[in-house]
């Protein structure tokens, strides 16, 4: 459905929905406001299986209408059962939510193809972003699928791939010599001075909600049921904050019996500002120079770091974080037990689930869910150097023989 | 003199201008100029306990504060400082 409203956060003030992301009256981050009792009037889980075999299935549930030039059909991903890598860890039922597979290989096309489609309704010529990389590929896909004008800021020394799978679609890349904090800084201060649709910004109260849409396909595909755990990576927040919510609007609205997931949040032990908050005791987040491998989680200052926290306490969940070497297992064990490859931030992800489960700290009574939320060729170099060279032989049955054979 | 840049949403409070010039040597006496020369600015930056809110990230030579001193940073004669919104979105459930 179409939002009307944003409300602030902070004090509840209401504005018309429009291209704004701040409260005028405190500063407060602003969202998007549904009309509750329309939406329980819908008779919306028959409405939800009659829908398309993408995001757009929930679209009475999201803040815009269903825009088919901006769709390249996002989620409905993949949850995949993982036995294997369920006994290398020791968890039951454990289950890959697999958002490698979307349209630019990551989760944010969820968000982009909302946020797209606001900025089409608010008349913008042009998309931009920050980005550590699979945002700008998102962005840059869809501005050209739609026809805008793209402009995507990248921290400078991103991995060669990430810089060609945005370069590709035809926007303009940018490079800024700084890290993701500083491109986002830069972000919000042209926004704010020139009328482009930034879609982590002021496209934000529209954008955020794409997250989502990811617990409600774990819930559907579960047969409409939370899981008992869901593992969750950690940049700005916002992704675990919204897959909370998910599940508790689908549970508000009589979708799910209860939204009793543990979630849980995954961070890289080079930025790990949440995981700190978090065994600290605090809420306070302090903000940290990011120094990881896993550049698509590295936020120093994650927005929405104190309502990840929050939310992880209010179910039982706990946030661990996992060093480089840590990631790059993760990533391997991953693709050797499952056969699904991701970037380092799956890495990160499964590093995490591996500490939760020899920590005690998954609720055994049902489901885990681990959220891999992009793919590995996305960040190749960070497997150089571990992954084994190829046997080379030459064309005979002889070489083949002595040198594979005796491995296979 | 050091230059405060203000976000779009701030300007209603300084008769709509985007750079204001201050005299004063420390972020915490900024603050304070500024709430007297545009009354309610105060309360759009810091919360009830003086602290900065936790959702306005403010950044002194695109450095963010909580990096360097807080509301002590000083502030030099060509200082340029920055104030912008945290950019979160969507923690508490609309539905309940």
């Amino acid at each position: 459905m179409t939002v009307e409203s944003l409300r602030c956060r902070e004090c509840k003030a209401e504005v018309v929905a429009g291209p704004y992301y701040v409260c005028e009256k405190c500063l407060g981050p602003l969202e998007a406001v549904y009309n509750v009792d329309a939406l329980r009037r819908l008779p919306l889980r028959e409405r939800i299986e009659a829908g398309p075999r993408s995001m757009w299935r929930y679209v009475d549930l999201l803040p815009v209408a269903y825009d088919p030039v901006v769709d390249l059909f996002p989620g409905f991903t993949p949850l995949v059962p993982a036995p294997r890598l369920g006994r290398a860890l020791g968890i039951n039922d454990l289950y890959v939510k697999n958002d490698s597979t979307n349209p630019t290989w990551s989760f944010k096309d969820r968000a982009v193809e909302i946020g797209t489609a606001a900025a089409r309704t608010f008349g913008f010529k042009v998309l931009a972003c920050a980005s550590t990389g699979n945002l700008a590929h998102s962005v840059a896909a869809h501005a050209a699928r739609v026809g805008m004008r793209a402009c995507v800021f990248v921290p400078a020394g991103i991995e060669r791939g990430k810089i060609l799978a945005s370069a590709v679609y035809g926007p303009t890349v940018v490079e800024v010599d700084g890290n993701y904090d500083e491109v986002n800084r830069l972000c919000a201060q042209i926004g704010d001075e020139h009328r482009w649709a930034f879609l982590n910004v002021n496209m934000r109260p529209y954008y955020s909600e794409g997250g989502k849409t990811l617990a409600f396909e774990v819930a559907e595909q579960l047969g409409w049921r939370a899981p008992a755990n869901v593992i969750v990576p950690i940049a700005s927040g916002n992704l675990l904050v919204k897959i909370h919510r998910g599940f508790q609007e689908l549970a508000a609205l009589g979708l799910i019996p209860d939204a009793s997931a543990r979630v849980h949040g995954a961070q890289a032990e080079g930025c790990a500002p949440v995981a700190t908050a978090f065994h600290e005791g605090t809420d306070t987040v302090r903000p940290v120079r990011p120094q990881t491998i896993a550049h698509s989680l590295a936020i120093g200052a994650p927005a929405d770091g104190r309502y990840a926290i929050a939310a992880v306490r209010a179910t039982g969940g706990a946030v661990e974080d996992a060093d480089d070497a840590e990631i790059v297992e993760g990533v391997k064990l991953l693709a050797e037990t499952e056969g699904i490859f991701t970037e380092t931030a799956g890495g990160v992800t499964v590093a995490v689930l591996r500490k939760l489960a020899a920590a005690g700290a998954l609720d055994p009574q049902g489901s885990t869910v681990v959220c891999i939320t992009g793919m590995g060729l996305k960040t190749v170099e960070a497997l150089t150097d571990v992954i084994p060279a190829a046997v080379r032989i030459r064309p005979t049955l002889r070489a083949f023989e002595e040198a594979v054979l005796a491995r296979a | 003199m050091a230059t405060i840049r203000i976000p779009t949403p701030m300007r209603r409070y300084t008769n709509g201008e985007r750079l204001v010039t201050v005299a004063s040597a420390t972020l915490a006496a900024a603050v304070d100029e500024l709430d007297r020369r545009f009354p309610g600015l105060r309360e759009r930056l810091l919360d009830g306990d003086g602290h900065l809110h936790h959702f306005v990230n403010v950044f002194v030579d695109e450095e963010d504060v909580r990096l360097l001193q807080g509301l002590a940073t000083p502030l030099g004669d060509r200082t340029e400082v920055a104030i912008i919104p945290a950019m979160a979105g969507g923690g508490r459930p609309v539905l309940s």
